[in-house]
């Protein structure tokens, strides 16, 4: 069984790799999300970056296999405009036919999805005050 | 949008892609023995146990023969030789075959818990059947010591089954040695041992080890896939019961129309590694070294698994820390190797082989297996160290674990919502 293609592209292309933290944007707008464990072979950080309601821009840093990285490189781009409440509706579903996943490989879709609720969850809790 | 560098690595001279570098999962047959196989297709191709014409007395003197190579590059005799499909038949064919017929001697057989799949599935057969079987577990090198197996056992011990090499870190067991402490413990016990990995790579003389079983293949020494070999000792005689019936071939232990051509070219295979594995072993140590130094001068947080003193000479066992292991085998498009990462096994789980050593499973996600054999070049060695560097270090880039092992963060401490 060979790699998808989409899978290669977001390997060889990943989109919005990295953090906020060196770009020197204020924690204020930052929501950070870590799942995953390195005894698994899957950590996923994805960070969003809110202004405005919307997600205005997403990074991630990902330990794991090529879909795992494929899975969290595309959860970046999806919620990119979106409000908190619209990320927080992405199902892993989409990501598992967006890049053709395969059985074994569902899981990886279920930690971005993971990642991305996270990531509001903690941008919800700096603003709950 | 920020994009990670697109890497471009130049193919140098003497470098065809893609290279196999994976020769502990199977290796290409040496042409010299395609040509030693080729007349028993169409011209010598008689039933080596059809008596009454040339035809099957071609065959039968050609299989002779390579029984005869074949126990030669094992230190016995070709009249030892049982022929089988693989050694994983060998393997279920000695254990099933011994614990049926040494039942009533005893019930408990020994092994080791980084044997390869066909006998440890073979022995929670035989504990479903009702044998009792213990595990022994080896130190962080890999190895097993005598005084682990004789003290394992007791007088009910009717097998003890180690490997001679094994096929994910390459380390080889003190075979000698255990052997000396089996018989002097109890001369009735069996030495079994899957010399699969190291047939062909490392001396092996089943008398001076005093093995009575010792299961062999072909497709690791650059012969054919399908065909193997369990060698059985004669003397002192050992019996085993069939696990396949019908006809009696290999003196009742093996039924089954021989496989000709196969086995001439298993023969072959033996014969040329009997020849040329004194200086092979030479230049794949090298090469092993050559790889390791290149990869350590460029790239830190590396970690070899298992001994590097007592290992097969191709074997190069190392764990990239922070990059999962099937993430660099995708980077690694052209070069074929494998990985101990749960990711590229079929149930999820990372290599107990490892976790058997007490790698963690950190350690044995990040692990890559190179088996380096005898059409492999120093030319294949610098592009591979090349494109290994350049992957990891992208990877890194790409990882949460590296960032923070970076900003001094001890990720032993992080609280990790596992899924």
């Amino acid at each position: 069984m060979a790699y998808s293609d989409k899978v290669i592209d977001h390997y060889e292309n990943p989109r919005n790799v990295g953090t906020f933290k060196t770009e020197g944007v204020s924690t204020d707008e930052v929501g950070m999300g870590l799942v995953g464990a390195p005894a698994c072979g899957d950590v996923m950080r994805l960070e969003i970056r809110v202004k405005d309601g919307l997600i205005a821009d997403a990074k991630f840093k990902t330990f794991g296999c090529g879909s795992a990285i494929a899975s969290s490189s595309l959860a970046t781009e999806m919620i990119k405009g979106m409000t908190l409440d619209q990320a927080a509706k992405i199902s892993n579903t989409q990501i598992v036919e967006e890049l053709n996943l395969p059985p074994v490989k569902i899981h990886c879709s279920v930690l971005a999805e993971d990642a991305i609720k996270a990531a509001i969850e903690d941008y919800k809790k700096k603003h709950a005050k | 949008m920020a994009t990670a560098e697109k890497l471009t690595i130049p193919v140098r001279e003497g470098v065809t892609l893609p290279i196999f570098m994976d020769n502990h999962s199977t290796s290409a047959v040496d042409p010299r023995v395609v040509h030693a196989m080729l007349p028993y297709f169409t011209q010598h191709f008689g039933n080596a146990a059809s008596r009454n014409h040339s035809f099957g007395w071609t065959a039968e003197a050609a299989v002779e023969h390579a029984r005869t190579q074949i126990a030669t590059l094992l230190g016995g005799d070709g009249k030892e030789i049982v022929l089988t499909s693989g050694a994983t038949e060998s393997n279920n064919l000695a254990l099933k075959g011994a614990a049926s017929f040494l039942k009533k001697q005893g019930n408990h057989i020994i092994t080791v818990e980084t044997e390869h799949k066909s006998v440890l599935d073979t022995c929670k057969r035989l504990q479903r059947e009702g044998f009792e079987v213990t595990y022994l577990r080896p130190a962080k090198d890999g190895l097993v010591t005598p005084e682990q197996v004789v003290l394992a056992m007791t007088d009910k011990t009717i097998v003890v089954s180690i490997m001679w090499a094994n096929n994910e870190i390459g380390v080889v067991q003190p075979i000698e040695a255990i052997g000396a402490a089996i018989k002097q413990r109890n001369p009735k016990c069996l030495f079994h041992t899957d010399a699969v990995q190291a047939f062909g790579k490392i001396p092996i003389d089943v008398e001076k080890a005093k093995v009575d079983l010792a299961a062999v293949t072909a497709h690791k020494v650059y012969g054919p896939k399908g065909v193997g070999a369990l060698w059985v000792r004669r003397k002192p005689r050992v019996r085993i019961d069939p696990i396949i019936d019908g006809g009696g071939h290999e003196r009742g232990m093996r039924s089954g129309t021989l496989a000709v051509p196969m086995i001439v070219g298993f023969g072959k295979a033996a014969e040329l590694a009997n020849e040329e594995m004194a200086d092979e072993a030479i230049r794949l140590r090298s090469m092993r070294e050559r790889l390791h130094r290149g990869i350590t001068a460029k790239l830190t947080e590396t970690y070899v698994n298992g001994s590097m003193e007592h290992r097969l000479p191709g074997n190069l066992n190392i764990s990239f820390a922070f990059v999962e292991g099937e993430s660099l085998l995708m980077a690694l498009k052209d070069v074929a190797v494998s990985s101990g990462s749960a990711c590229t096994s079929a149930s999820l789980e990372p290599s107990y082989v490892l976790r058997a050593l007490g790698v963690g499973d950190e350690l044995a996600h990040t692990s890559i297996r190179f088996g380096l054999g005898r059409f492999n070049t120093d030319a294949e060695v610098d592009y591979v160290i090349d494109i290994v560097a350049k992957s990891v270090e992208r990877l890194r880039s790409l990882s949460p674990l590296w960032e923070m092992h970076q900003d001094g963060i001890d990720i032993n401490s992080i609280q990790w919502t596992p899924h």
